[in-house]
């Protein structure tokens, strides 16, 4: 069953002008995306700047206005009109891209990873130590550490208490936002596996947003493609690297680096070939407004946007 | 250009401390170098520099250019190098450039420096003719707009207008398709690697990206806590690297064309500058399953084949924790 549903969603950010303020314009951020994420799995949202990814994220999360369409966690619906609107945010919890700017300087990793469960659970004091004494162990911080502040850790570790907070609360679904961006890769690399350590541990479901192909797959088990607001790909992580459909996604995986020197040539005449399909026939995979398609399946686990006659 | 041991410190407090230490390297004409490392490994330090970008750092040792040594010059004669036979290349489009001058004028900037007799009419053709060289559309109409109207690929390629209007014998780019999505960092290295074959100059990349060092350089170095722990050409870097950190970089990047099941971590954190080992082998601390005997008192470069230079004896003696005992660290062992 899927525990997140995403419906046809639609989000639109007006623009304002002239001299009522009014709306002149929109800018459609998210435009009929829909997808659904199993139970413990780990699908990832990839895409460039400005496809829309990021403001999904946040849409799950309740961070953003919807326009249209709907959302479901176990079959709760997230955006029903006002009063009726269920409480998952106890289930759904978020780790942020920049670990320098997501934690409260000021605040005590005590305070900042007790915040969630200091909204919803009452607990002594001597309780809540060691709540946060036991979550900072897992995720492999010194449970001394409690009353230092943000500044005195490194990158890596800082991330790591972004996640202690997100998953106090026993969540059910975790939305990481470019969770390794920021990061040098080696310390990346410790993330990665500590994500994946802790989403076998806790049977998490993740929601991964990124645009390295490489920690995509390293990560994902379904990979979504996003481009201008609108998915044009989705699969399973083999169908996309291995039979990937759409011009977009061939141009994406056509242009990682090849960590390989010996096949530089090779790879580059590849990627000039897969520049010259693109360029030429971009208006078979696009419509005259240069929006992608609706998705159409092409096998049991892989849909393309493709236009009707294909 | 020649480096021989280079060594610039930084004051903290009332002490210096060397954030490049004793860095020797070359580079020929129209040859791509890398210098690969971690944050705080001291790469930008080293081509700040070059650049003599430094305000207040000791820079001892030589840097050669062309046969003088430009280590201390003064700002004036520096003045005179930058921008005209040495150019960088930055890392962030957006802060880079002046958001309130037109792109046009920001490349007048430079021609106006160095090239002192050209007229302003002349000035405005070569900086569309710039415009062009580097990819923009419609260079005539990108001239009077300001940064804020170009895209990120679009500046970053208005950067390197500038940094190429002199025609410099040594580009030095820091980072320069670190703030770029992949497609548009593609059309990055495709352009440089093309200015750089026309001018027939020698870059200094500076990157932590090793998929960007594999379709770029010539050879590359690995700089570890101000060192240089490994230097080769490109192929046996990627095909046979040596150095215990190399080994480890190269194996905690997750692959695109095969599946791991887990990634290689490196034990600890890079060591701050105050807190910088610096007796003994450098990386020791963080492969501490090696026992002491391996390294070296004072480590040096050891050309283990033509051109190929190592850092230290533990080379010869390193393997990962996961290919001797199976139960081995579980990723997470930074307390």
């Amino acid at each position: 069953m899927a525990l997140l549903k995403v419906d046809d969603l639609k989000i639109h950010f007006p623009i304002r002008g002239g001299i009522l303020n009014r709306k002149i314009d929109e800018v459609r951020a998210v435009d009929g995306v829909s997808f659904e994420v199993k139970e413990g799995q780990t699908y990832g949202l990839v895409g460039e700047s400005g496809s829309g990814k990021t403001t999904t994220g946040k849409a799950v999360m309740g961070l953003n206005n919807i326009t249209e369409g709907d959302m479901y966690f176990e079959d709760a619906h997230l955006n029903a009109k006002k009063g009726k609107k269920v409480d998952v945010r106890k289930d759904v919890q978020m780790i942020f891209q920049d670990p320098y700017s997501s934690l409260n300087p000021r605040k005590r990793v005590l305070d900042i990873v007790a915040e969630p469960f200091r909204n919803y659970e009452k607990m002594s004091k001597a309780d809540e130590k060691e709540k946060v004494k036991e979550l900072l162990e897992r995720v492999g911080i010194s449970k001394d550490s409690i009353f230092k502040y943000p500044h005195e850790f490194s990158g890596g570790q800082r991330q790591r208490i972004g996640v202690a907070r997100a998953i106090a609360l026993n969540p059910k679904l975790i939305i990481a936002d470019e969770p390794v961006s920021a990061l040098d890769v080696s310390v990346q690399a410790q993330v990665l596996n500590f994500l994946q350590d802790i989403q076998k541990d806790m049977n998490l479901t993740l929601l991964f947003i990124a645009h390295d192909l490489g920690v995509i797959k390293h990560m994902c088990d379904r990979i979504g493609i996003m481009y201008q607001g609108r998915l044009v790909e989705e699969g399973l992580k083999e169908d996309i690297f291995n039979n990937p459909q759409h011009i977009y996604t061939k141009r994406l995986v056509a242009a990682i680096p090849d960590v390989d020197p010996r096949r530089r040539e090779e790879h580059q005449r590849f990627r000039a070939q897969v520049k010259e399909e693109y360029q030429q026939s971009f208006y078979d995979y696009f419509d005259e407004n240069g929006m992608a398609y609706d998705l159409r399946s092409i096998s049991d686990t892989h849909k393309v946007a493709l236009p009707e006659r294909g | 250009m020649e480096i021989k041991n280079l060594t610039t410190s930084f004051r903290i407090g009332e002490e210096y401390y060397a954030a490049v230490d004793d860095v020797s390297l070359n580079l020929q004409e129209n040859e791509v170098l890398a210098i690969v490392g971690e944050s705080g490994s001291g790469k930008s330090a080293t081509a700040f520099s070059l650049m003599g970008l430094h305000n207040r750092a000791k820079i001892e040792g030589e840097i050669l250019f062309k046969g003088r040594d430009i280590a201390n010059l003064s700002t004036s004669k520096m003045n005179k190098i930058r921008g005209n036979e040495i150019s960088m290349i930055f890392q962030d489009p957006l802060t880079a450039l002046n958001p309130l001058m037109e792109v046009g004028k920001q490349i007048g900037e430079v021609l106006l420096l160095h090239k002192k007799d050209m007229s302003k009419q002349e000035r405005r053709d070569y900086s569309i003719e710039l415009l062009e060289r580097v990819g923009l559309p419609r260079p005539e109409r990108v001239v009077d707009q300001f940064p804020h109207e170009l895209s990120g690929g679009m500046r970053q390629r208005v950067i390197i207008a500038i940094a190429i209007a002199n025609k410099p014998e040594l580009l030095i780019a820091d980072e320069p398709t670190t703030a770029l999505d992949v497609t548009i960092q593609a059309q990055i290295l495709d352009l440089m690697r093309e200015l750089k074959d026309d001018l027939n100059s020698g870059v200094i990349l500076i990157t932590h990206d090793l998929g960007v060092v594999a379709e770029m350089a010539d050879r590359v170095a690995v700089m570890y806590a101000g060192e240089i722990v490994e230097i080769a050409d490109v192929e046996s870097l990627f095909v046979n690297p040596q150095h215990p950190y190399t080994r480890s970089l190269l194996s905690s990047v997750p692959a695109t064309d095969f599946a791991q099941d887990r990634l290689h971590v490196i034990q600890g954190i890079v060591p701050s500058l105050k807190n910088l080992p610096r007796e003994g082998c450098r990386f020791k601390e963080r492969i501490p399953w090696i026992e002491d005997a391996a390294h070296e008192d004072d480590p040096q470069l050891h050309e283990i084949s033509e051109n190929h230079y190592v850092r230290c004896t533990c080379y010869q003696h390193f393997y990962f924790p996961e290919e001797s005992k199976e139960e081995q660290t579980n990723g997470v062992t930074e307390s």
